[in-house]
């Protein structure tokens, strides 16, 4: 029964499903068109986490104090290690803030195809959507961690501490979005990866605790070229090192600011968004066979 | 008024066969090493036909293969086909979820898939909250859902609990709910798999006519179900699917005759229904391996329906058994409802492994009326608790089909008839 004999429109086609995707295609439109669900699933992230809980999101606060207490009393008191003069919870605090916002943004994209494989296979929508919805919800966590450091910061800066803001802090939010890309880019390449083969999982989490300790956070990078300049060449070849004492020296005076280390930071995390958008592309199309 | 909206161009789909190890990698690397060298995907070329009850020779299987067919705006299309016969990769190519390993889709305009309901659903979220995100994830922008969230609220009927997180309701809500959701999208296309299959009669039939209703509209339905009956009522085009590949894309109720064995040839050789009920992986203890309907000596499955029907049936022990229990089952051919069945012990010992059992079931004459009735056995032990062999509408048995010449009309209607019994007392 052959109801309809031609196809007489000429209309141009809206979609076409192939093999492949282009391997270039970002597909902006279409995440435009998605931009609600963007902002519900950040909703959704926040409303979930803190609900039945009591103290809701004071959590947000607990959280990087109980750290900086933490570090300063292993690193700053017991294992003396220098904070360049800064008062050691601040100094903590500092590398903690922006440092979290890095490793949560990384490990919570880094299992995207995994953790979402049972709405992915029932439903589509750019999958791009569920790791952007990441970086924005932990970027309103650092919002306001950002928002406790500055409290604590005029504390300190009002006592007459040995801190100088000075004009790089018109760098932070590009500092942030660096950071916040370069989580991402990390992220996603380590989720593709895993789709088909699990063995990368195993590494993530501790393998971003390693990376705290090979990033300044709880030292100063002045310690390690005084002591051991071999290694500080190992330490800058770390992307998060030159963002993380941009951010130290913008807030607190001590620290390395060099824009060619920057440029270097910005340089390696374009690549690798790049490529990073390049394997989710070719893994997003059809990880639903093999997750 | 004949455009396209959906031209499905030489779909095939590979699935790998097993579990996905270390083995993998290594076809993964020979994959690699063939495109370096500007060669055809390997692993392309092999693959065998999706036939669930074989066991394939090669690790990889067509799940969907060479799948042709246009899609007319305002068509409602059912897909039919067994399990495995590839309706789900079909759909699941269609809403993008996976795409194909060859071949192309082309759309014009929204394309919306209702794979499940309630997809994405985080059960700490009130009802409210839900319909937000379960609306944008199907594809809506928030205002189009604040304009329709009184009606999907009224649709659901859980007013009550709209602002109550979502793990406190029961299935059923979740379900009325998810479904509410989705019945308010409003794209040019809309995919709905099984997901009828839910919730409580009365809501069935609201979605039953939700459905009709968007196909009333104009707007282009392809729908998958096993209930038969609701295809009938809802679609005008089938497209029946066996093995992965298109059987026939004709009008509905021949694909659902055809789906249901009713066009096969009417004299099937015995050995054609040996090969039918001969399936290799299958280990039950006893298995069916002839059932032949007879009229005296004569061969058939059609009759008249004064004639007497006798079903042989040849049993196979395959292994230690205890006791033997025969059911079986007349159902209708649209909705496979039962129509009627029977249970009997056949045998109360153990029967002799490697021994063939021989019985006839004896339909009486005049008790089935002009009509088809699909043929389900079972064979189970003698408590009937356990079941080894089953015959069901995935063996492909040809129905029963009764016909009359009788012009009198009451002996035409109905399904069957009783033995009633007179007794004149003057």
């Amino acid at each position: 029964m052959n109801l309809h004999e031609t196809d007489d429109s000429n209309e141009p086609w809206d979609l076409v499903l192939e093999p492949k995707n282009k391997w270039y295609s970002l597909r902006l439109s279409e995440l435009l068109r998605f931009k609600d669900l963007l902002f519900l699933f950040v909703r959704r992230d926040f409303v979930s986490v803190y609900k039945q809980t009591i103290l809701g999101p004071v959590w947000f606060f607990i959280q990087p104090i109980i750290t900086a207490i933490t570090f300063s009393i292993i690193f700053g008191t017991l294992a003396e290690i220098s904070t360049d003069g800064v008062p050691h919870i601040l100094f903590y605090m500092c590398g903690i803030t922006l440092w979290n916002y890095f490793s949560d943004t990384l490990l919570k994209t880094s299992d995207t195809f995994t953790a979402n494989a049972n709405i992915f296979g029932k439903v589509y929508f750019p999958r791009l959507i569920m790791p952007l919805s990441v970086v924005i919800s932990n970027l309103v966590k650092l919002g306001i961690q950002l928002l406790l450091f500055i409290i604590v910061w005029i504390y300190y800066y009002a006592k007459g501490e040995n801190i100088h803001p000075n004009s790089t802090l018109i760098l932070v939010p590009f500092l942030i979005l660096l950071m916040g890309i370069l989580g991402l880019a990390f992220g996603i390449i380590i989720s593709s990866m895993t789709t088909k083969y699990r063995d990368l999982k195993f590494l993530i989490s501790f393998g971003v605790q390693l990376l705290m300790y090979g990033s300044p956070i709880v030292f100063p990078i002045s310690m390690v070229s005084a002591s051991y300049p071999q290694l500080k060449i190992l330490l800058l070849a770390n992307p998060i090192t030159s963002i993380i004492e941009a951010f130290k020296y913008a807030f607190l005076g001590v620290g390395v600011f060099n824009w060619y280390y920057l440029l270097y930071s910005l340089a390696f995390t374009i690549v690798l968004f790049f490529i990073g958008i390049i394997v989710f592309n070719k893994v997003e199309k059809s990880f639903t066979d093999t997750v | 008024m004949s455009k396209v909206v959906l031209k499905v161009n030489n779909v095939s789909k590979q699935y790998r066969l097993g579990q996905l190890g270390t083995g993998t990698i290594s076809h993964d690397l020979n994959r690699w090493w063939h495109l370096v060298r500007g060669k055809e995907d390997p692993y392309l070329k092999v693959g065998d036909v999706n036939d669930r009850t074989t066991k394939g020779s090669s690790e990889y299987v067509w799940s969907l293969k060479n799948i042709n067919f246009d899609v007319y705006q305002g068509d409602v299309i059912g897909i039919i086909g067994k399990n495995g016969a590839g309706k789900s990769t079909l759909l699941k190519i269609l809403s993008q979820v996976t795409s194909p390993t060859t071949g192309k889709v082309k759309i014009r305009g929204r394309i919306a898939a209702l794979l499940e309901v309630g997809t994405g659903f985080h059960p700490e979220l009130t009802g409210r909250e839900n319909i937000y995100l379960n609306g944008a994830i199907l594809g809506m922008t928030k205002p189009e859902i604040k304009s329709k969230f009184d009606e999907i609220v009224s649709f659901s009927g859980v007013e009550k609990y709209i602002d109550t997180p979502v793990k406190r309701y029961s299935s059923g809500m979740m379900v009325r709910l998810g479904f509410a959701v989705a019945a308010h999208l409003e794209p040019e296309i809309l995919i709905v798999d099984e997901v009828l299959a839910v919730g409580d009669a009365e809501f069935q039939k609201k979605c039953m006519g939700k459905i009709q209703n968007v196909a009333g509209e104009g707007r282009t339905v392809l729908f998958v179900s096993h209930n038969m009956q609701a295809m009938q009522t809802i679609c005008k085009r089938g497209i029946l699917l066996k093995n992965g590949q298109i059987e026939d894309d004709t009008d509905i109720s021949t694909c659902i005759k055809k789906y249901n064995g009713l066009f096969t040839e009417s004299v099937i050789g015995e050995i054609s229904i040996k090969d039918r009920l001969s399936r290799a992986n299958s280990n039950g203890n006893i298995l069916f391996t002839g059932i032949q309907a007879m009229n005296g000596d004569r061969r058939s499955w059609d009759f008249r329906y004064d004639e007497e029907i006798t079903i042989k049936v040849e049993c196979e022990v395959r292994d230690k058994c205890d006791g033997m229990s025969f059911y079986m089952a007349l159902l209708d051919p649209l909705s496979t409802d039962i129509i009627t069945n029977f249970k009997t012990i056949i045998k109360k010992e153990t029967p002799v492994i490697g021994s063939k059992i021989h019985f006839d079931v004896k339909i009486p004459a005049r008790t089935l009326r002009v009509g088809q009735f699909l043929l389900y056995f079972a064979i189970g032990d003698k408590e009937s608790r356990k079941w080894y062999d089953v015959v069901d509408n995935n063996i492909n048995l040809p129905a029963l089909n009764i016909t009359s010449v009788d012009m009198d009309p009451h002996y035409n209607i109905g399904l069957f008839s009783l033995p009633f019994k007179i007794e004149i007392n003057d």
